[in-house]
């Protein structure tokens, strides 16, 4: 009944969300770039994309992109993309605005940031030699926050290529880095065991095991190379230092479960079986879905027994035999309810998944044995990518109808504007026909005063700044004149006071000419200033024309085409969802089936081992009395 | 969480725990083939939210009429944004209580654009109201009250808020 203690080494890389880019406080800023950072930020990266996507699409289409305000940060706009992207499993189209950064003419450290940020991405897609490629062409200035990032990514695509020697220097150089703790030590054990240095990787695995971790993602890869150790040391029967190793994985992480079972078994091989008790007897406390506490529920009465305590564990193998009952009632409800279609719409649950713990509390929820299993079902990779694929179409799902829905909304507003302004409309073009008649006669008007002002700077004449009263005695003068010539032998004395009266006008004229010139210039500014003020009338009344006739007219075809395009999305999501929700079914089905087998075994096993126990426990009590 | 950094790890895996006998099922190359599809749709998606987002812009918000408020925090403000209240010529414009997420998103340097709406031209008032929690759990208010003008182009506001620890002004109005 040992646990056959079968390891192997396995590539199995994974990376954790990078964080999308951070806008310090640097002010200006553009806001459409921080907005899409802040949907980002709460990892809502369809929103954030379809904000970005709009952002460098107008800033791409500007004639002088310099006087926009996102110009200083297009570069960094440009690498976010390629981070929502992948963020939002978007693997084919990740990478491609980064590319266009890259081969554009920027500076020399922009351009290492983009070949890195390809990189990473090349690397995540899998394609690992373009990202080696990717890396090779960095060259000279390098932003200083990205060195060892590259270096590190650089060492872990040696890894991954199976050249283990070249990672190696790269990770001795990185240990200790406060950005990376823990990785590189771990990675570098990781390597030494590439390269068949056993003794080296147990060391470096030693290393890596006791470093000063502060947060969760170093306590957890500190936890990882104890349980590596540990178990490397175990299969080859170095019990004792795997007792040692095992022992530094934290009771409540997420290596804990297996790393106490691995204990228990380094006690039971060295046949400290008292040892093994204690790590198994806190492991068969907690939930009873993990593989790693049914296998201690076989394992602690087996301890008992190598104890000669028969009793206790006959006793405890019956314990095991109901639990892996109930376990197996819960499994084959949990089949029978994925087959029955409860398990997709137990996932899109909505008010479940707005808690962070969603996956917890769908496990505890009443009535739902469909997702008793989801979190042992979610360590699969495969059942992750499938969710994950599943929860994403249902979300454009529910997008796709909201906005089906709205068209119709933005029609009946369409249908109401027409139905206000197109009446309005033919009373309102007569009004701004008579204000634009005079308009055009005050233009007239002023560009001939404008005329004559200019003309007398340059010739003056005084009788054109004449009054009224002043133009009405000319007239009257000339007419007296005319009449006085007109007769027979004309008055000599009359025509003298005739021209004295006119010389009085002319000296008028001549002598306030300057000041009357002034008051023309004066006069005519004024002018000016309400011809300003009709342009502005007129210009705002044709913007509000203008404003009226666009809220109304010219959507028909873009709704309709939006539409159309809308309802061939939905049509495509549905099926794609059908698919992928019957590949989730397979998958769950699959491993729970795989789960339900490993039971059975273990109840075969419970149920001779009880019996033996019975018979043991028997006999000593038996043979008591006769000692 | 680390950020900004690819935190790769090369791990040994178990092979005591098969992971699942699914592939009698469903193929690997069914599965990259459907999610090679979710990419594809994914991409129709977004392309026609731009575009709805566009075209709803220019019927609900048309450019001579519009105006936006962002909200933007001071990062690492020990301060806790807990609402935030637009009024604007007296109407409520908009209220808004923040989760953790939003706030947490805020004071990395993300911008919330709280409120767009329709304006005239001309002067306009704007009242901002702030509720939070202080460092020390003592509740934090303020009100401010602006005034801005619309003209004929967009009207982008910006309100930038900090915390009485960070000796900036906190509330400001800026302009963008």
């Amino acid at each position: 009944m040992l646990r056959n203690a079968c390891w192997q080494i396995a590539l199995l890389v994974y990376v954790v969300a990078w964080a999308p880019a951070v806008l310090a406080d640097s002010k200006p800023r553009d806001l459409y770039f921080s907005e899409a950072l802040y949907y980002a930020q709460q990892g809502l990266y369809f929103e954030a994309l379809a904000r970005l996507d709009v952002e460098l699409a107008q800033h791409n289409g500007l004639d002088e992109p310099k006087l926009d305000s996102l110009y200083p940060f297009v570069d960094s706009a440009q690498f976010s993309v390629g981070d929502f992207e992948l963020n939002y499993r978007m693997h084919l189209r990740a990478g491609h605005a980064i590319t266009a950064v890259l081969e554009g003419n920027v500076d020399e450290s922009i351009r290492n940031d983009a070949a890195y940020r390809l990189a990473r991405i090349q690397f995540q897609k899998g394609q690992l030699a373009d990202a080696l490629h990717s890396l090779d062409r960095i060259h000279g200035r390098v932003p200083e926050n990205i060195r060892d990032d590259i270096e590190f990514l650089r060492a872990n695509l040696y890894l991954s290529t199976a050249h283990p020697d070249d990672a190696t220097p790269i990770l001795k150089r990185l240990q200790g880095d406060r950005k990376l703790l823990g990785f590189p030590e771990y990675n570098l054990a990781i390597a030494y065991l590439q390269g068949d240095r056993r003794d080296a990787a147990l060391q470096q695995l030693d290393k890596a095991g006791a470093v000063d971790a502060s947060d969760d993602e170093t306590r957890a890869i500190r936890d990882k190379a104890n349980l590596v150790r540990g178990t490397l040391l175990l299969e080859s029967g170095q019990f004792a230092d795997a007792k040692n190793s095992l022992d530094r994985v934290r009771l409540e992480g997420p290596f804990s479960n297996q790393a106490l079972l691995s204990a228990g078994w380094a006690d039971v091989s060295a046949q400290h079986f008292e040892g093994a008790v204690v790590p198994w007897n806190i492991l068969v406390q907690r939930n009873r879905t993990d593989p790693a506490v049914q296998e201690a529920m076989l394992a602690l009465p087996y301890a008992y027994g190598q104890l000669a305590v028969y009793g206790r564990a006959a006793m405890l193998y019956s314990q095991a035999l109901q639990a892996y009952g109930a376990e197996r009632d819960k499994l084959h409800a949990s089949i029978d309810s994925i087959r029955a279609g409860k398990f997709l719409k137990a996932l899109v649950r909505e008010e479940i998944r707005k808690d962070k713990d969603w996956v917890v509390r769908l496990r505890s929820l009443p009535e739902t044995p469909e997702t008793y299993y989801l979190m042992e079902l979610l360590a699969s990779h495969d059942f992750q990518s499938a969710l994950q694929n599943y929860l994403d179409l249902e979300d454009l799902r529910r997008r796709l109808d909201g906005w089906q829905r709205s068209f119709a909304a933005y029609e009946d507003l369409i249908q109401l504007r027409r139905a206000y302004y197109e009446p309005l409309l033919p009373g309102l073009d007569q009004q701004f026909r008579d204000l634009d008649s005079r308009r055009r006669l005050r233009l007239e008007q002023q560009k001939i005063l404008a005329g004559r002002l200019q003309n007398m700077l340059i010739a003056p004449r005084p009788e054109l700044l004449a009054t009224a009263d002043e133009q009405l005695l000319t007239t009257q003068l000339n007419t007296l004149e005319q009449r006085i010539n007109a007769g027979a032998t004309p008055d000599a004395n009359l025509l003298a006071r005739v021209g004295r009266l006119r010389g009085l006008v002319t000296w008028d004229l001549k002598t306030q000419y300057h000041e009357r010139l002034t008051q023309f210039y004066e006069h005519l500014q004024e002018s000016q200033k309400a011809v300003e003020t009709l342009n502005e009338q007129y210009n705002e009344f044709v913007r509000v024309r203008q404003a009226a006739t666009h809220s109304y007219v010219g959507y028909d075809t873009p709704i309709k085409r939006l539409r159309t395009r809308v309802g061939e999305a939905i049509q495509q999501t549905k099926l794609l969802m059908a698919r992928q929700g019957n590949v989730l079914e397979q998958v769950a089905v699959a491993e729970l089936q795989v789960r339900e087998q490993r039971l059975e075994n273990y109840e075969v096993r419970a149920r001779y081992a009880m019996a033996d126990s019975y018979d043991r426990a028997t006999a000593v009590q038996r043979q008591a009395p006769q000692q | 969480m680390r950020t900004l950094l690819a935190i790769i790890v090369v791990t040994l895996s178990m092979c005591g725990w098969p992971i699942a006998g699914w592939a009698e099922g469903a193929s690997q190359q069914e599965m990259r083939s459907l999610d090679e599809q979710v990419q594809v749709v994914k991409t129709d998606v977004l392309s026609i939210a731009t575009d709805l987002n566009q075209l709803e812009e220019r019927l609900l918000f048309p450019s001579n009429t519009q105006v936006s408020v962002f909200v933007s925090l001071s990062p690492q403000d020990p301060f806790r944004l807990d609402a935030v209240q637009i009024r604007i010529d007296g109407e409520l414009a908009t209220h808004h209580i923040y989760s953790f997420k939003e706030l947490d998103a805020l004071k990395s340097g993300g911008v919330q654009r709280i409120f767009t709406g329709n304006f005239g031209t001309g002067e306009h008032q704007l009242e901002v109201s702030v509720i939070g929690k202080l460092e020390s759990g003592k509740d934090y208010r303020q009100s401010q009250q602006f005034t801005f003008s619309k003209s004929v182009d967009p009207r982008l506001l910006g309100i930038a808020l900090a915390g009485p620890g960070t000796g900036e002004a906190p509330i400001q109005l800026q302009d963008w």
